[in-house]
C-alpha cells in the first residue's frame, strides 16, 4: 500500500495528524490518518483495485484516538439536550406545565399557599417542580427508552464509557435546569417575585442535592423497569408529587399527608427553597432529608441499575 | 501469562497525556484471544469453555445458529459483560479492567443498532465523532454508506437497511483498529449486502481486524479469512472457508432426457463413482471423496452425453457447504 492510495479518498484527511499525535493515541500503526501506513498486513495488501465504487482501500486506515474526557462528557450533554428539546412532550413537561402552574398560582387565590405574597410562595414551589420534571421524570423516561433501544450499550463501548455517559447526563440535566431557572425565574420576576438574596447559597445547595436525589431515583426506575412501565410510572409519580408531595402546596397545608410529604424529596426540596428564597432562612431538617434521599438514591441506583 | 502492557490509567484521565504504549508492545498480541470462556445466566450456561483467537488484519467470522452464544461472547469481548470464568484479551487488553484504553480502539456495531430513534442520522454520527480526537468526517462516511440524503432524517424514520448502514457508520467513525460487526447484513436488500461486503473488504485491505458474527453461511464464506463455528456455547470447528468445506463426499449433478441407460457411463467412470437417476431426468454421480471428482470425470460424463446425443444441463461438481459441515458436526441445521 502506498501513500498515494490514502490521500484522495473520502474520509481520509492527510493533514489531520496534528491533533492525533498530540493526544497520545495508543495505536501501533503509522502516525496520522493519512500518513503512510507502513505497517505490514501480510497477504492483504491490495492497493487500489480491491473494491469498485466509492469504497476504496485507504479509507479506513486505523488511527484511533479518544477526545479528552471532559469534551466527551460535554458532547454527550449537548447531544442529550438537543434530543430533549426536540421532544415536544419533554418540553411540555419541563417548561410549559411549570410555567402554567406559576401563572395560575400567582393570578388566582386557590389553592391556599400559606401566609405571605402568593408569588413569593409560588415561584420556589414551581422551581422545585421544574427540578422534579427534568431530573426525575424526563430523565427516567429518556434513559428507559435509551436502555431499551440499546443506546446505553452503544455509548458504553465508545470512548465515552458508562462513567462519561452518566457525567454527560448529569450535565445535561443541570443545563436544562439553568434554562428552566432562567425562563421560570424571569417569568416570576415579571409577575412580581422578590426573592431574598441571602437565601441564594442555601437554594443552590438544595437544588444540587435535589437534582442528585431525583436523577438517582429516576435512573433507579429507568434501570430496573421496562420502558413502557417507566413512562407510565414516572408520569404518575409526577402527578402524585405535584398534588400531594408538598411541591406547590407546602406540606404543612396538606393536612394528614403533610407529615409524609415533608419527608419526600419533593416536599423537602420545595420547603428549603421556600424558606431560603422567601426569608433567607435555612431549613436544616429538610436539607438533611434531601441529603438522605441523595445518598440512598445514589446507592440504590448504583446497586440495581441495569444497562441492558 | 500476560502481555506487556503499560499500567492502565483510570477512567477520565486517559486522554490527557497518557503515554502511548511502547511501539510493538501491544502489537505482539493477537487481535483477540479468548481462552476457556464461561458465562451463565440464571444457571443456564450460554458460553461453555469457549476458546478462540483472531489474527490482526483478518476477517474472522463467528458462525452459528441463533442462541449459540455468539452475541454473549462478543459482548464480553467489548467489556459489556463480565466473564464468569476464562481469560479475554482484545488487542492485548482486558476489556473490563483496561476498558478506557481499549474502547477508543474498537468500533462496535450492535445487533439492535443502539441508535436513539428521536435523533437525526447526521446528528448521531456527528455526536459519536466528537467522542474521538481524529474521527472520520461524518459527512463523508454518510456518503460512503449511501446515507447522504438521510442525514436530516430521524433514526425512527430510516428504513431497516438505512438503520443498519448507520449503525455500521457508527462503528467506523473513530477509525478503529478492531471492528465488531454483529449480523451486519440483517434486514439489508441485495444492494445493501453488497455495500457491506465491499466495506468489510476495504477494512481488511487497510489492516483493520474484523470480527463478524452471523448465521448467514454465504456471507461467512465470501468475507472471512477464518471461520469459527460455534454451537451450544463452544467452538465446534474452525478454519478457512476452503479448509472447512474440503473433504467429504463428492457429488456431480446434471439434468438430461429421462430414462437414459447408465450402464455405459458406469463402465467409463472409475469404479468408486456411482451414477443414478435420482428423479426423472435428474442424474447424480457420487463418490466418497470430493477429490475423486476431477476434470477427467467431467470430461468423461460430457463425452458420454455427447455419444447419447443429449446435453448435460446444469453439469456441476458440488463441494460441501458450511451448512453440510455444521450438519455433520452437530446433526442440526444452522438456521
Amino acid at each position: 500500500m502506498s501513500a498515494d492510495t490514502t490521500g484522495d479518498v473520502p474520509g481520509t484527511d492527510p493533514t489531520a495528524e496534528g491533533p492525533t499525535g498530540a493526544s497520545g493515541r495508543p495505536e501501533p500503526a503509522g502516525p496520522g490518518a493519512g500518513a503512510t501506513p507502513d505497517h505490514d498486513v501480510p497477504g492483504h495488501d491490495v492497493p487500489g483495485h480491491d473494491a469498485p465504487g466509492p469504497v476504496r482501500s485507504g479509507s479506513f486506515v486505523p488511527a484511533p484516538a479518544p477526545a479528552p474526557a471532559p469534551l466527551r462528557a460535554l458532547a454527550q450533554a449537548a447531544f442529550d439536550t438537543r434530543v430533549h428539546l426536540a421532544n415536544g412532550e419533554q418540553v411540555l413537561l419541563t417548561v410549559i406545565l411549570p410555567a402554567l402552574a406559576l401563572i395560575i398560582l400567582t393570578e388566582t387565590h386557590v389553592p391556599a399557599l400559606g401566609s405571605g405574597r402568593r408569588v413569593d410562595l409560588a415561584v420556589p414551589g414551581v422551581l422545585a417542580l421544574a427540578i422534579l420534571s427534568t431530573a426525575f421524570t424526563g430523565q427516567a423516561i429518556g434513559t428507559a427508552f435509551d436502555r431499551r433501544h440499546g443506546v446505553l450499550r452503544l455509548l458504553a463501548v465508545t470512548p465515552l464509557g458508562r462513567t462519561g455517559l452518566l457525567a454527560g447526563r448529569v450535565l445535561a440535566v443541570l443545563g436544562l435546569e439553568l434554562l428552566q431557572l432562567g425562563l421560570l425565574g424571569g417569568l416570576g420576576l415579571a409577575l412580581g417575585w422578590h426573592p431574598d438574596p441571602a437565601g441564594l447559597p442555601t437554594a443552590v445547595l438544595a437544588g444540587l442535592l435535589g437534582t442528585t436525589a431525583f436523577v438517582a431515583l429516576g435512573l433507579l426506575l429507568a434501570g430496573t423497569v421496562r420502558a413502557e412501565a417507566v413512562l407510565a410510572l414516572a408520569n404518575l409519580i409526577w402527578v402524585l408529587l405535584l398534588v400531594g408531595g408538598g411541591v406547590l402546596i407546602p406540606p404543612d397545608l396538606l393536612g394528614r399527608f403533610g407529615a409524609l410529604a415533608g419527608y419526600l424529596p419533593s416536599g423537602a426540596l420545595a420547603d428549603v427553597l421556600r424558606g431560603a428564597l422567601g426569608s433567607g432562612g435555612t431549613d436544616g431538617p429538610a436539607l438533611l432529608v434531601l441529603a438522605g434521599w441523595a445518598v440512598v438514591g445514589t446507592a440504590a441506583a448504583a446497586r440495581w441499575f441495569r444497562w441492558d | 501469562m500476560s502481555h506487556p502492557t503499560p499500567v492502565a490509567p483510570r477512567t477520565g484521565t486517559y486522554a490527557t497525556g497518557v503515554p502511548s504504549p511502547p511501539p510493538g508492545a501491544a502489537d505482539a498480541a493477537p487481535a483477540l484471544a479468548v481462552d476457556g470462556l464461561v458465562k451463565a445466566y440464571h444457571g443456564t450456561t450460554v458460553v461453555d469453555d469457549l476458546t478462540l483467537s483472531a489474527e490482526r488484519g483478518q476477517v474472522t467470522c463467528l458462525l452459528g445458529p441463533n442462541g449459540a452464544g455468539k452475541t454473549t461472547t462478543v459482548e464480553i469481548c467489548q467489556g459489556l459483560r463480565r466473564a464468569d470464568r476464562g481469560r479475554v484479551r482484545v488487542l492485548g487488553l482486558d476489556p473490563v479492567a483496561d476498558g478506557p484504553r481499549l474502547r477508543p480502539r474498537i468500533g462496535v456495531m450492535l445487533q439492535e443498532g443502539g441508535l436513539p430513534p428521536g435523533a437525526r442520522a447526521g446528528d448521531v454520527l456527528t455526536h459519536l465523532a466528537r467522542l474521538h480526537a481524529n474521527p472520520q468526517p461524518p459527512r463523508a462516511l454518510l456518503d460512503l454508506l449511501d446515507l447522504g440524503r438521510q442525514a436530516r432524517t430521524t433514526v425512527r424514520r430510516l428504513s431497516g437497511g438505512e438503520r443498519t448502514r448507520l449503525a455500521f457508520a457508527a462503528a467506523l467513525v473513530g477509525r478503529p483498529e478492531f471492528v465488531f460487526l454483529d449480523e451486519p447484513t440483517a434486514g439489508l436488500d441485495p444492494r445493501g449486502r453488497h455495500a457491506v461486503g465491499e466495506i468489510v473488504t476495504a477494512l481488511r485491505a487497510d489492516g483493520v481486524t474484523v470480527l463478524l458474527s452471523t448465521h448467514q453461511m454465504d456471507e461467512a464464506e465470501r468475507l472471512a479469512d477464518e471461520i469459527v463455528i460455534v454451537d451450544r456455547g463452544t467452538v465446534v470447528a474452525r478454519g478457512t472457508p476452503g479448509e472447512l468445506t474440503a473433504g467429504g463426499d463428492g457429488r456431480l449433478r446434471f439434468t438430461a432426457r429421462p430414462g437414459l441407460d447408465l450402464s455405459g457411463l458406469h463402465t467409463a467412470l472409475p469404479s468408486v463413482i456411482t451414477v443414478s437417476e435420482v428423479a426423472p431426468g435428474h442424474y447424480l454421480a457420487r463418490c466418497p471423496q470430493v477429490t475423486d471428482l476431477g476434470p477427467q470425470v467431467i470430461a468423461t460424463v460430457a463425452t458420454w452425453c455427447s455419444e447419447q446425443g443429449v446435453n448435460p444441463e446444469g453439469l456441476a461438481v458440488q463441494r460441501r457447504t458450511l451448512e453440510d459441515v455444521f450438519l455433520d458436526l452437530t446433526g442440526r441445521t444452522l438456521r
